[in-house]
């Protein structure tokens, strides 16, 4: 059993397990954090932004003035941005039979995978993670397409340019891999290779493995995965949270029992704790806004926003801020919001009961309908006429270079009453900042994250006892600006096996065992003898056929009848010959009621040696050597086949045969 | 015992007697026992028992063996208790396994000795064992039996009846008694793990508080020996114990303050990142096994901390406390345990990191430590370690994490860190780092009263009331706050959603406005719309608020503006009181009824000056006040509180009039006012009222009425009634036998219905 890591980013993981005669993918996370090396896409002609100068090195060579910009003290590259893709060299992934997606966030490399690669598998994902995951992908696309840029930039790649540039480009790591964003052409085909899947739902691979998805209580559909086979287990643990927000609870019952758990996707700030968080941001905003300043909220058009808009719902009239618009803007921010109000079986108990009533399940309904939320496709047409201030506004996307909050970014930055607040985890917030510097804007970081963080994992490891736990190595060990908190690692015994971008993991653990069914008639011949209390032992001979790696023991044919010799002989009439098999024998062999028996058979001069793994029995007047071992028994003796037969016979009288 | 009494109580003992009578729940006997410990208090039991021989065979029945409830035996033996305080003629039973009636025979046991022994031994220096009463040795020998048994339950009760022996009596047969046990007690030590840890450190600590026992050195060797014998977590409740003794042996002191400052030195030690680190305790290899034997689990580690914090946070401000304070260290393993706490902590050894992960996020801890510190800014420390004092304090003030406990705990410890930072002592300035500080505090106070959770916000408001109430007057903070957002959120928060931040912002609106920090702030967008005064907008409160508490909250503000003279108030105090008292008197709080009546009498106070050796008020200006008085409609108002139904309202008028009163009887003559017609109807609707009918107005009122109604009301022997208890009636001796006899005489009527 294999793991091949293609990412080394731990919340967007993308593994290959290789179990039993599967090729199984674990999700496809796709890294956008490469995207902060490149200069924000603005929606609206940035004078700033398009007037930086080119970048030149030290020696005054300026023929990199084209693809890179200085801007704000650092340098970025001018270009369409790029995400880091999986590693696609490590395993070749037309071999990859299925990929199992565990929510939306973990899916956006797989146009990637399914369009470019061979693939020719089937993807299983819930329904709201595909509905969900095809809005991401959509304003992604959407973004990025709304900005037509001419050039790519690709002579920085050079691995010895790159060496000259300053940091962070410097420091990039697989530019070579760095890929342009797909197009909407691809997100369809690739969604359509998606087969949807229930929450305990079980899918057999090929007949060797059963997959399952568990709920994992991180977003709406969110999965875990248990992969199995009759007698092994493998659980991956991807993104999972235990705090009550809108999906369904986590399943850790489901997850016992496993020889292998492979953890991933856990909170990336773990010294955030999410309610704090939630209270700093309604703080902050309302201080903002009762000061006459705008609140801009990076963030993605799904996930923590319905809780951060109920946050707001209870909020904002004690607050007092009932009059003041909040905006939502992304070209899915309808789908968006309706969506979320029409999964209801994927939702926690208490908004499940809500539909019953019949309420919408999220108060944000309410919100629109009394005006106070607002959406909008895109900052053009009706938003800019209805737009007021001070409001907030929430937009994406998170990483600040793409997308409408570029806009808002570039109008509001310049003023000290106005904030940004950045609740998504995926970005460092400061980097996000760097094109922009210098802000006056006010900048609140309140990650949330309602993934597992630490403590929950060594409950739930507690809880549910695997035998092995294989993580990424960042998990292994404290967060390196924080190299004393050892309480914010894996803490389990033994110790987590731990992997890292581009390595091939050997699962510590062999297989066993391997299910054959018996065949009723044949199991009808069988003569059971019980050899001890309890245990019963019979000879079976069957022919073993194998077929969709199921394996059944069928009657062995009859021997073939003489016949008149008038039909011809078939090739598959040729059947083995069945044998008279000998008796199989059982039970061990005495030693000193042996060496009597010897004694008494007139054999003399016998000597006894103990080895390592038993006995040997030592004839020196015949020459001959008994060596006795706890499954096997030797008689030694030099070409006297008489001999060698009246001791066999002796050795027999202590055994049992059947 | 009055005769209803002595009537009722032949059928009570019956009652109490009989195992099929449900008796009446324990409160009932509770109450009993008060009563007859009242009753032996005013005369002789001995009497009392053979007027009432119905107690001797009550006490006698439950001698025999048979099915009683255990509340009944714990009941009767505590009764036995109380007779045998003064007679000894009772025999006694121990080991019940109910716990009431085990504790209630230890008591009787204490009771007995002390009877036995009191008598013969006066005048004795130490009487002999062979010399004390038969009772008495057979008492000791069980309590021997006890010491000696393997068995902790026995071993504990013993060691409670001597902890309650040695704690209520101290006779000189004491002495004796403790000679004889002490070495039993001392053997206990020896065994391991140590029987009955707690019990034993009762019982050392109330033998050393004994007048007659602590003289013993004896006494001071066992106490060692357990401070070294039991557990850290164990052994604090008696460190401290001893700490807070007036005398004690010196060397044992020291032992007992290292047993406390052993986990904060840990902490600090744990935490130093080289030599030179400060040290709470010297002696090196000491000071390692203590870091060896650090509770290894969470819970307990925890547990240890918190106690020392707590017995170190009561030792501090005690002049016992032992000298020389380790001031410094003790601020810097405080500073050190809240950075553990909140993660900040960068140790470098293993048992740092051990306790970080044990620690951080600890509540339990923080509270601890942040009480701690509060009470170390008594004491002074290196500049450089208050520096480190504020810095942690911000960080837990600003941290999103801080739970509202902590939070609550942090502003209180920071208030306290700012007032003994003030230089020098009695100066009201800040000093220049508080001053420092102080605008990342407004910084922090700002985000804190936008919290979402109203505990925080809350808390935060009564921050800035007292940090106003201190420092409203003094030019930096005034600068500080007013470029702040800090008033006008506050202003907001008095339509906070919580009845209680409404009311914390209420108190804060009265602290700000009355320093003139208040200031209406021109609104750009709305120029023409006038804003509020304060008093204006406190006062919509008082009249419209749906809650108790903001209301109260006003009433209060209102009568501190009026004593402290604030500007707006002072110009025109009749203007500004009437529309108060009025809303006061209709509203349906009676808290807010009484502050009515006291803002009413700080206002007569300054028409009329303070009640002092020359009480009368001059003619001219009582007749001007009472006039004013009138205006406002006070007298309606204290009047009809005379009958309110609420008895502190009652009780707050009757003061009032009674001031009043005082202030007018000498100046006016009968002659001049005489009966007036006015006074028969005032008369008539003061009958109306204690009647009950509330809803007759007293209309206009003349000065002269008042003060002949005033005169002709025995305002005293009112005062005298409403002195005594409403219920004084419910709870006297009769009615609670009554009581108990009504429920049995239900059981009566059930056993009817069953036939």
């Amino acid at each position: 059993m294999k793991l091949y890591c293609l990412s080394g980013h731990p919340t967007l993981p993308c593994n290959v397990l290789k179990f039993k005669s599967t090729t199984i993918m674990l999700d496809c996370g796709l890294d956008m954090t490469s995207t902060l090396n490149f200069l924000p896409l603005p929606l609206v002609q940035s004078p700033r932004l398009s007037n930086l100068p080119g970048w030149s090195l030290k020696d005054g060579n300026a023929f990199l003035d084209k693809e890179l910009k200085e801007c704000s003290g650092h340098v970025f590259v001018d270009s369409v941005p790029e995400f880091c893709l999986p590693e696609t060299e490590l395993i070749d992934l037309s071999t990859v039979d299925v990929i199992l997606i565990s929510n939306y966030h973990c899916m956006m490399a797989l146009p990637y995978i399914t369009e470019h690669t061979g693939f020719t598998g089937t993807v299983y994902a819930t329904e709201p993670t595909v509905q969900i995951g095809r809005l991401l992908m959509e304003e992604l696309v959407n973004f990025i397409e709304r900005v037509p840029k001419a050039q790519s930039a690709s002579l920085w790649k050079n691995k010895d340019i790159q060496r000259l540039l300053p940091s962070p480009l410097k420091d990039a790591v697989e530019v070579s891999t760095w890929r342009r964003c797909y197009t909407m052409q691809e997100v369809n085909s690739a969604l359509s290779k998606i087969q949807l899947v229930g929450y305990s739902q079980k899918i057999e691979l090929f007949g060797a493995v059963q997959v399952t998805p568990l709920s994992s209580g991180y977003a709406l559909g969110s999965s875990n995965w248990i992969i199995q086979s009759h007698y092994e287990k493998v659980s991956y643990v991807s993104g999972s949270s235990l705090l009550t927000t809108h999906p369904q609870p986590m399943d850790q019952a489901s997850l016992k029992n496993s020889d292998v758990l492979i953890l991933t996707g856990l909170t990336q700030i773990p010294t955030a704790n999410p309610d704090s968080m939630v209270g700093e941001f309604c703080s902050n905003l309302a201080l903002t806004v009762r000061n006459g300043g705008n609140v801009l909220v990076p963030c993605y058009p799904s996930g923590v926003i319905y809780d951060l808009l109920e946050c707001l719902y209870q909020y904002i009239d004690s607050a007092g801020l009932s009059s003041i618009p909040f905006y939502f803007i992304s070209p899915v921010a309808n789908s968006s919001l309706e969506f979320s109000q029409i999964f209801a079986e994927w939702l926690c108990h208490n908004k499940q009961t809500k539909v019953y009533l019949p309420e919408p399940p999220f108060p944000h309904a309410e919100l629109i309908q009394t005006n106070k939320l607002k959406h909008y496709p895109s900052i053009h047409g009706d938003f800019s006429n209805d737009f007021r201030q001070p409001c907030v506004v929430f937009t994406g996307h998170p990483s600040l270079r793409f997308g409408d909050v570029v806009h808002f970014m570039e109008l509001w930055g310049k003023s000290s009453l106005n904030t940004v607040i950045f609740t998504e985890p995926d970005f460092s917030y400061l980097e996000a900042l760097a094109p922009y510097q210098p802000l006056a804007m006010k900048c609140i970081y309140c990650p949330i994250d309602t993934r597992l963080n630490f403590i929950q994992v060594s409950k739930l490891l507690k809880e549910v006892q695997p035998l092995h736990v294989v993580c990424p190595e960042q998990y292994t060990q404290p967060p390196p600006a924080q190299s004393h908190r050892m309480d914010l690692m894996v803490d389990c015994q033994p110790p987590a096996m731990s992997y890292r971008r581009a390595e091939v993991l050997a699962l510590p653990f062999k297989r066993r065992y391997e299910k054959i069914e018996i065949m009723p008639e044949l199991a009808d011949s069988l003569v059971p003898m019980e050899i001890k209390p309890g245990i019963s032992l019979a000879t079976v001979s069957a022919v073993l056929h194998t077929k969709d790696n199921k394996h059944v023991l069928q009657p062995p044919p009859r021997p073939a009848q003489p016949t008149g010799g008038k039909k011809r002989k078939r090739a598959s009439d040729d059947i083995p010959d069945c044998k008279v098999l000998k008796p199989l024998l059982s039970g061990s062999i005495p030693v000193d009621q042996f060496v009597q028996t010897l004694e008494k058979h007139g054999f003399s001069d016998i000597k006894v040696e103990d080895t390592a793994k038993g006995h040997i029995v030592l004839l020196q007047e015949a020459e001959t050597l008994i060596q006795i071992e706890e499954d096997s028994t030797h008689i030694i003796c030099d070409d006297d086949e008489v001999l060698r037969v009246r001791l066999r016979d002796l050795v027999l009288k202590f055994l049992q045969k059947f | 015992m009055d005769p209803e009494c002595a009537r009722l109580l032949p059928a009570l003992c019956a009652v109490l007697a009989d195992p099929r009578q449900p008796v009446a729940d324990d409160t009932c006997l509770e109450k009993l026992l008060d009563w007859f410990k009242a009753v032996t208090g005013a005369g002789s039991s001995l009497l009392l028992l053979q007027e009432h021989p119905c107690l001797v065979e009550l006490l006698f029945h439950v001698l025999k063996p048979q099915d009683l409830s255990s509340r009944i035996l714990s009941f009767t033996l505590r009764l036995a208790g109380i007779f045998a305080a003064q007679e000894n003629c009772f025999q006694f039973l121990q080991g019940d396994p109910s716990l009431f009636v085990a504790s209630a025979a230890g008591q009787l046991l204490v009771r007995v000795l002390d009877l036995a022994l009191r008598g013969p031994a006066e005048g004795h220096v130490c009487p002999q064992a062979w010399d004390w009463p038969a009772c008495a040795r057979k008492v000791v020998c069980h309590l021997e039996d006890c010491l000696r048994s393997e068995a902790a339950p026995r071993v504990t009760q013993a060691l409670h009846v001597l902890t309650t022996t040695f704690g209520h009596c101290h006779g000189l047969w004491t002495q004796g008694l403790w000679a004889r046990l002490s070495p039993l007690v001392a053997r206990l030590l020896e065994k391991d793990p140590v029987p009955a840890p707690h019990a034993l450190v009762d019982l050392l600590l109330s033998v050393a508080r004994s007048s007659v026992l602590s003289s013993d050195p004896g006494l001071w060797e066992t106490a060692a020996q357990a401070l070294s014998r039991l557990s850290p977590t164990q052994a604090g409740p008696l460190a401290a114990g001893i700490l807070k003794l007036q005398d004690c042996p010196q060397a044992l002191r020291i032992q007992a303050f290292r047993i406390l400052l052993q986990p904060l030195a840990h902490v600090l030690e744990a935490a130093a990142q080289g030599p030179g680190a400060p040290r709470l305790l010297e002696g090196a290899a000491g000071d390692l096994m203590a870091v060896d034997t650090f509770p290894p689990s969470r819970s307990a580690c925890v547990g240890l901390l918190c106690s020392a914090l707590a017995h170190l946070e009561l030792l501090q401000p005690l002049p016992q406390r032992p000298s020389p304070w380790p001031q410094a260290p003790l601020l810097a393993a405080a500073v050190t345990i809240l950075r553990f706490c909140n993660g900040s902590a960068a140790p470098s050894s293993e048992a740092g990191s051990r306790l970080c992960t044990m620690l951080v996020g600890c509540v339990r801890v923080q509270r601890a430590a942040l009480d701690f510190l509060g009470v170390l800014s008594q004491g002074l420390g290196p500049q450089e370690l208050v520096t480190q004092v504020f810095a942690i304090l911000l960080e837990y003030l600003v941290s999103p994490d801080s739970s509202p406990t902590v939070l609550k705990k942090a502003f209180q410890a920071t208030l306290r860190w700012l007032l003994s930072s003030a230089t020098p002592p009695g100066c009201c300035d800040l000093e220049p780092y508080a001053q420092l500080v102080l605008g990342e505090l407004l910084a922090v106070l700002q985000k804190r009263l936008c919290s979402p959770c109203w505990e925080v916000r809350d808390s935060g408001l009564e921050f800035l009331t007292q940090m106003t109430r201190r420092w409203g007057g003094q030019g930096s903070f005034r600068q500080a706050l007013l470029g702040s957002e800090v008033p006008e959120l506050t202003r907001q928060l008095l339509q906070d959603p919580e009845s209680y931040v409404r009311a914390s912002a209420v108190a804060a609106v009265g602290q700000l406005s009355s320093w003139g920090l208040l200031a209406a702030p021109s609104r750009p967008e709305h120029p023409d719309v006038p804003q509020k005064t304060p008093l204006e907008e406190l006062l919509l409160v008082l009249t419209t608020d749906s809650e108790g508490f903001p209301r109260r909250a006003v009433m209060r503000v209102f009568t501190e503006w009026l004593r402290d003279g604030y500007a707006d108030v002072a110009k025109d105090p009749e203007q500004s009181v009437a529309p108060v008292l009025q809303a006061a008197s209709r509203d349906l709080d009676w808290e807010v009824r009484v502050q009515g009546l006291e803002l009413a009498l700080v206002f007569l106070e300054q028409l009329l000056g303070p009640l002092g050796p020359s009480t009368a008020a001059p003619p001219g200006a009582l007749t001007q006040a009472l006039q004013a008085l009138c205006r406002v409609q006070l007298f309606e108002f204290a009047l009809r509180s005379l009958f309110d139904c609420d008895r502190p309202v009652a009780q707050k008028s009757c003061d009032l009039l009674l001031f009043l009163k005082a202030k007018a009887t000498p100046s006016g003559s009968q002659q001049e006012v005489g009966d007036g017609p006015n006074v028969a109807s005032v008369e008539a609707a003061l009958r109306r009222w204690q009647a009950g009918e509330q809803g007759q107005p007293l209309g206009e009122l003349a000065p002269e009425t008042v003060l002949a109604v005033l005169r002709s009301m025995d305002l005293e022997a009112l005062r005298d009634t409403l002195a005594e208890s409403s219920d004084h009636v419910e709870r006297s001796p009769q009615s609670l036998l009554q009581d108990m006899l009504a429920t049995v005489g239900v059981l009566g009527d059930n056993e009817a219905d069953c036939y």
